[in-house]
Protein backbone atom coordinates (compact mmCIF):
# COMPACT_ATOMS: atom_id res chain seq x y z
CA UNK A 1 0.00 0.00 0.00
CA UNK A 2 1.40 3.35 -1.03
CA UNK A 3 1.85 6.16 1.48
CA UNK A 4 1.25 8.82 -1.13
CA UNK A 5 -0.01 8.98 -4.70
CA UNK A 6 0.82 11.21 -7.65
CA UNK A 7 -1.38 11.64 -10.70
CA UNK A 8 0.96 12.55 -13.56
CA UNK A 9 -1.44 11.50 -16.32
CA UNK A 10 -1.43 13.84 -19.32
CA UNK A 11 1.92 15.35 -18.36
CA UNK A 12 4.91 15.14 -20.65
CA UNK A 13 8.67 15.01 -20.09
CA UNK A 14 10.13 16.18 -17.74
CA UNK A 15 7.05 16.94 -15.61
CA UNK A 16 6.33 13.42 -14.26
CA UNK A 17 9.91 13.21 -12.94
CA UNK A 18 9.84 16.74 -11.49
CA UNK A 19 6.49 16.13 -9.77
CA UNK A 20 7.71 12.79 -8.40
CA UNK A 21 10.86 14.41 -7.03
CA UNK A 22 8.76 17.08 -5.32
CA UNK A 23 6.37 14.49 -3.87
CA UNK A 24 9.25 12.37 -2.52
CA UNK A 25 10.76 15.43 -0.89
CA UNK A 26 7.75 15.72 1.40
CA UNK A 27 7.85 12.04 2.40
CA UNK A 28 9.79 10.08 5.02
CA UNK A 29 12.53 7.56 4.25
CA UNK A 30 11.14 4.12 3.42
CA UNK A 31 7.71 5.45 2.44
CA UNK A 32 6.23 4.47 -0.93
CA UNK A 33 5.03 6.86 -3.63
CA UNK A 34 2.57 5.52 -6.22
CA UNK A 35 2.58 7.27 -9.60
CA UNK A 36 0.25 7.10 -12.56
CA UNK A 37 1.50 8.49 -15.88
CA UNK A 38 0.61 8.38 -19.56
CA UNK A 39 3.96 9.51 -21.00
CA UNK A 40 5.43 6.37 -22.64
CA UNK A 41 8.92 7.81 -22.07
CA UNK A 42 8.30 7.70 -18.33
CA UNK A 43 9.02 3.94 -18.23
CA UNK A 44 12.73 4.39 -18.94
CA UNK A 45 12.86 7.75 -17.18
CA UNK A 46 11.63 6.46 -13.82
CA UNK A 47 14.12 3.58 -14.04
CA UNK A 48 16.95 6.06 -14.67
CA UNK A 49 15.64 8.42 -12.00
CA UNK A 50 15.78 5.66 -9.39
CA UNK A 51 19.21 4.39 -10.49
CA UNK A 52 20.64 7.89 -10.13
CA UNK A 53 18.88 9.04 -6.97
CA UNK A 54 19.11 5.79 -4.99
CA UNK A 55 15.34 5.51 -4.56
CA UNK A 56 13.94 2.06 -5.23
CA UNK A 57 11.57 1.31 -8.09
CA UNK A 58 9.56 -1.50 -6.52
CA UNK A 59 6.85 -1.73 -9.15
CA UNK A 60 6.42 -0.74 -12.79
CA UNK A 61 3.49 -1.84 -14.91
CA UNK A 62 1.27 -0.67 -17.74
CA UNK A 63 -2.37 -1.16 -18.53
CA UNK A 64 -4.43 0.52 -21.27
CA UNK A 65 -1.85 3.23 -21.84
CA UNK A 66 -1.54 4.13 -18.16
CA UNK A 67 1.81 3.46 -16.54
CA UNK A 68 1.90 2.66 -12.84
CA UNK A 69 5.00 2.95 -10.67
CA UNK A 70 5.79 2.53 -7.01
CA UNK A 71 8.93 4.19 -5.71
CA UNK A 72 10.29 3.57 -2.22
CA UNK A 73 12.13 6.57 -0.85
CA UNK A 74 15.73 5.69 -0.02
CA UNK A 75 16.91 5.38 3.55
CA UNK B 1 27.37 10.06 0.47
CA UNK B 2 28.95 10.50 -2.96
CA UNK B 3 29.94 14.01 -3.91
CA UNK B 4 27.17 15.96 -5.62
CA UNK B 5 27.42 15.89 -9.42
CA UNK B 6 27.53 19.16 -11.29
CA UNK B 7 26.06 20.29 -14.61
CA UNK B 8 27.01 23.51 -16.40
CA UNK B 9 24.98 24.74 -19.37
CA UNK B 10 25.60 27.62 -21.74
CA UNK B 11 22.23 28.72 -23.18
CA UNK B 12 22.56 30.89 -26.27
CA UNK B 13 19.17 30.77 -27.95
CA UNK B 14 16.09 32.90 -27.42
CA UNK B 15 13.29 31.36 -29.45
CA UNK B 16 10.35 29.56 -27.86
CA UNK B 17 11.49 26.14 -29.08
CA UNK B 18 15.13 26.51 -28.09
CA UNK B 19 14.28 27.88 -24.65
CA UNK B 20 13.19 24.33 -23.80
CA UNK B 21 16.38 22.23 -23.92
CA UNK B 22 18.36 24.15 -21.26
CA UNK B 23 15.36 24.34 -18.93
CA UNK B 24 14.28 20.72 -19.37
CA UNK B 25 17.82 19.49 -18.79
CA UNK B 26 18.45 21.84 -15.87
CA UNK B 27 15.24 20.96 -13.99
CA UNK B 28 15.71 17.24 -14.62
CA UNK B 29 19.32 17.30 -13.48
CA UNK B 30 18.24 19.18 -10.35
CA UNK B 31 15.67 16.43 -9.72
CA UNK B 32 18.54 13.94 -10.02
CA UNK B 33 20.34 15.88 -7.29
CA UNK B 34 22.83 17.65 -9.54
CA UNK B 35 24.08 21.11 -8.72
CA UNK B 36 23.13 23.02 -11.88
CA UNK B 37 24.33 26.29 -13.36
CA UNK B 38 22.99 27.95 -16.52
CA UNK B 39 25.04 30.68 -18.15
CA UNK B 40 22.60 32.74 -20.25
CA UNK B 41 24.32 34.53 -23.08
CA UNK B 42 23.39 36.30 -26.33
CA UNK B 43 19.77 35.52 -27.28
CA UNK B 44 19.50 33.20 -24.30
CA UNK B 45 19.05 36.30 -22.16
CA UNK B 46 15.56 36.71 -23.67
CA UNK B 47 14.50 33.65 -21.69
CA UNK B 48 15.34 35.30 -18.36
CA UNK B 49 13.69 38.64 -19.04
CA UNK B 50 10.87 39.50 -16.65
CA UNK B 51 8.63 40.37 -19.60
CA UNK B 52 9.53 37.61 -21.95
CA UNK B 53 7.84 37.27 -25.31
CA UNK B 54 9.42 34.22 -26.90
CA UNK B 55 8.40 33.40 -30.42
CA UNK B 56 8.89 30.62 -32.87
CA UNK B 57 9.44 31.14 -36.58
CA UNK B 58 8.91 28.65 -39.39
CA UNK B 59 11.30 30.75 -41.50
CA UNK B 60 14.68 29.19 -42.03
CA UNK B 61 13.49 26.02 -40.35
CA UNK B 62 12.41 23.48 -42.96
CA UNK B 63 12.28 20.80 -40.24
CA UNK B 64 9.32 22.43 -38.48
CA UNK B 65 6.20 20.30 -39.00
CA UNK B 66 3.42 22.40 -40.55
CA UNK B 67 -0.29 21.59 -40.34
CA UNK B 68 -0.56 22.31 -44.07
CA UNK B 69 2.25 22.61 -46.63
CA UNK B 70 3.24 26.26 -46.84
CA UNK B 71 5.55 27.97 -49.33
CA UNK B 72 8.44 29.88 -47.75
CA UNK B 73 7.16 33.13 -49.25
CA UNK B 74 3.85 32.68 -47.40
CA UNK B 75 5.73 31.95 -44.17
CA UNK B 76 7.37 35.35 -44.43
CA UNK B 77 4.07 37.26 -44.47
CA UNK B 78 3.27 39.57 -41.54
CA UNK B 79 1.52 37.74 -38.74
CA UNK B 80 2.84 34.32 -39.65
CA UNK B 81 5.35 34.27 -36.81
CA UNK B 82 2.66 35.22 -34.29
CA UNK B 83 0.38 32.54 -35.69
CA UNK B 84 3.08 29.87 -35.56
CA UNK B 85 3.82 30.88 -31.94
CA UNK B 86 0.17 30.64 -30.89
CA UNK B 87 -0.22 27.27 -32.62
CA UNK B 88 2.94 25.89 -31.02
CA UNK B 89 1.85 26.98 -27.55
CA UNK B 90 -1.57 25.38 -28.04
CA UNK B 91 0.03 22.18 -29.28
CA UNK B 92 2.38 22.07 -26.31
CA UNK B 93 -0.41 22.65 -23.80
CA UNK B 94 -2.52 19.91 -25.40
CA UNK B 95 0.38 17.45 -25.14
CA UNK B 96 1.06 18.20 -21.49
CA UNK B 97 4.36 19.96 -22.21
CA UNK B 98 5.22 22.51 -19.53
CA UNK B 99 5.31 26.21 -20.43
CA UNK B 100 8.62 28.05 -20.37
CA UNK B 101 7.29 30.19 -17.51
CA UNK B 102 6.61 27.16 -15.35
CA UNK B 103 9.88 25.40 -16.23
CA UNK B 104 11.79 28.54 -15.33
CA UNK B 105 9.89 28.76 -12.07
CA UNK B 106 10.69 25.13 -11.31
CA UNK B 107 14.36 25.69 -12.14
CA UNK B 108 14.48 28.58 -9.67
CA UNK B 109 12.61 26.57 -7.05
CA UNK B 110 15.13 23.75 -7.35
CA UNK B 111 18.05 26.12 -6.82
CA UNK B 112 19.41 26.13 -10.36
CA UNK B 113 22.09 28.80 -10.31
CA UNK B 114 21.76 31.33 -13.14
CA UNK B 115 24.39 33.64 -14.52
CA UNK B 116 23.67 36.37 -17.07
CA UNK B 117 26.42 37.35 -19.47
CA UNK B 118 27.26 40.95 -18.61
CA UNK B 119 28.78 41.57 -22.03
CA UNK B 120 25.46 40.67 -23.72
CA UNK B 121 23.57 42.85 -21.24
CA UNK B 122 25.75 45.78 -22.39
CA UNK B 123 25.56 44.80 -26.05
CA UNK B 124 21.74 44.77 -26.14
CA UNK B 125 21.36 47.68 -23.69
CA UNK B 126 19.40 45.55 -21.23
CA UNK B 127 18.98 46.80 -17.69
CA UNK B 128 19.55 44.42 -14.81
CA UNK B 129 16.05 45.36 -13.62
CA UNK B 130 14.56 43.97 -16.87
CA UNK B 131 15.87 40.51 -16.01
CA UNK B 132 14.51 38.12 -13.38
CA UNK B 133 15.75 38.46 -9.82
CA UNK B 134 18.50 36.24 -8.49
CA UNK B 135 20.81 36.35 -11.51
CA UNK B 136 24.53 36.74 -11.09
CA UNK B 137 26.17 39.00 -13.70
CA UNK B 138 29.54 37.80 -14.95
CA UNK B 139 31.63 36.85 -17.94
CA UNK B 140 33.45 33.98 -19.59
CA UNK B 141 36.05 33.60 -16.85
CA UNK B 142 33.26 32.95 -14.33
CA UNK B 143 31.83 30.26 -16.60
CA UNK B 144 35.17 28.45 -16.73
CA UNK B 145 35.46 28.55 -12.97
CA UNK B 146 32.18 26.61 -12.86
CA UNK B 147 32.80 24.40 -15.92
CA UNK B 148 36.21 23.16 -14.77
CA UNK B 149 34.48 21.69 -11.74
CA UNK B 150 31.45 20.28 -13.63
CA UNK B 151 30.88 16.63 -14.51
CA UNK B 152 28.84 17.60 -17.58
CA UNK B 153 29.07 20.78 -19.67
CA UNK B 154 26.60 21.57 -22.45
CA UNK B 155 26.47 24.32 -25.04
CA UNK B 156 22.94 24.90 -26.29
Amino acid sequence: MADSTLDAKGLNCPLPILRAKKALKGMSNGQVLAIEATDPGSAKDFESFCVQTGNELIKASESNGVFYYEIKKKG
Amino acid sequence: MAEQKKLAIIATKGTLDFAYPPLILATTAAALDYEVTIFWTFYGLQVVKKERDLKISPLGNPAMPMPIPMPVLVQSLPGMEAMATVMMKQKMASKGVASIDSLLEMAIESDVKMIACQMTVDLFDFKHSELIDGLEFAGAARFFEIAQDADITLFI
